[in-house]
């Protein structure tokens, strides 16, 4: 879906944090990889907001969805496999924030 | 149960098994679709058996036609609805359908966490294993020992990739070529391809005839 009126905020090879926030409802991002630091490798598009299409609502303005890049062991500190392992996940833009200064481990 | 209208079971299914209490609440809800003609129970057979239909067969077609023919492997990276559809698989325009391809350097494998998402246009149903909470849960955070599980090995140079389909793409996985398959037919080259390969839980060989 285009929508030319909302230009997506990050660029590819950005380095991102997930947000670790709540979710009230229905929504997309993963409770494992919230407060994860990750690199965006592609900006897929303008998809509807599930958050609002869950409960009835039209899911517009369409926002934008991006594949962000996680090391397996930035996500999991126990990870002991190969450290270049990496979850690739959608992520939609509100869910993202700039220049993480930290990365909130967990086992 | 006695019948006073003609929709207390719109839809054909298993009566082998006691019904779940929320199958009642389904039934009423199916009945009012119905009633109103917002979604007919001919309607929802239709879609049932659409996808019942629908095979990794399917799946194999493309595959095969990205090892043999390179136009077509570009297209496939670009826009596999359209390349699903040259192949003659009817393709829905939503949501985004994505080859991933396994090469040498990086084996993908796809998983969603969140409830089963999975390319069903182009390889059916998903398996029972692909929806339990074992191996949704487990993928993403130690893939390599579930991996190990289904027989694949992947060497410790080689990257893994996990694949989350979180929200609206549908990922198939490329599976690298296998050796020996020099020289065979498209047809051939699809007798080759297995599900769980399109998935990325396994890799491929030429069997050993």
């Amino acid at each position: 879906m285009q929508n030319p009126g909302c230009q997506p905020k990050f660029h590819v090879g950005q380095q991102v944090m997930i947000k670790d926030d709540a979710a009230l409802g229905h929504c997309r991002t993963p409770q494992y990889v919230r407060g994860a630091a990750g690199r965006i490798t592609s900006s897929i598009g303008h998809f509807r907001n599930p958050e609002d299409l869950a409960y009835g609502g039209s899911g517009l303005p369409a926002s934008p969805l991006y594949w962000v890049e996680i090391k397996l062991s930035d996500i999991w500190t126990s990870y002991s496999e190969d450290a270049t392992d990496s979850l690739l996940v959608e992520v939609f833009e509100h869910w993202l924030t700039h220049s993480p200064t930290h990365s909130d481990k967990r086992n | 149960m006695p019948h006073d209208h003609p929709h207390d079971h719109p839809v054909s299914r298993d009566h082998s098994e006691p019904r779940p209490a929320f199958a009642a609440l389904l039934d009423q809800v199916l009945k009012v679709l119905d009633d109103k003609d917002i979604l007919t129970t001919a309607q929802v057979t239709a879609q049932i058996e659409d996808m019942d239909g629908r095979t990794p067969t399917e799946g194999a077609k493309i595959i095969a036609r990205c090892w043999d023919d390179p136009d077509y492997l570009d297209l496939a990276r670009t826009d596999l609805q359209a390349a699903a559809g040259q192949v003659g698989i009817a393709m829905p325009a939503y949501p985004k359908f994505v080859l991933l391809d396994n090469t040498g350097d990086v084996h993908h494998v796809v998983v969603c966490t969140l409830c089963s998402c999975y390319p069903r246009p182009i390889l059916g149903p998903p398996p029972v294993w692909y929806k339990s909470r074992n191996y949704r849960a487990r993928v993403v955070v130690e893939p390599r020992d579930v991996l190990a599980e289904f027989g694949t090995t992947v060497p410790q140079d080689k990257k893994l990739q996990v694949v989350d389909s979180t929200a609206d793409c549908r990922y198939l996985v490329l599976p690298e070529r296998p050796a020996g398959s020099d020289g065979m037919t498209q047809e051939q080259l699809a007798g080759l391809v297995t599900r769980d390969s399109m998935i990325g839980v396994t890799r491929l060989n030429v069997p050993v005839t």
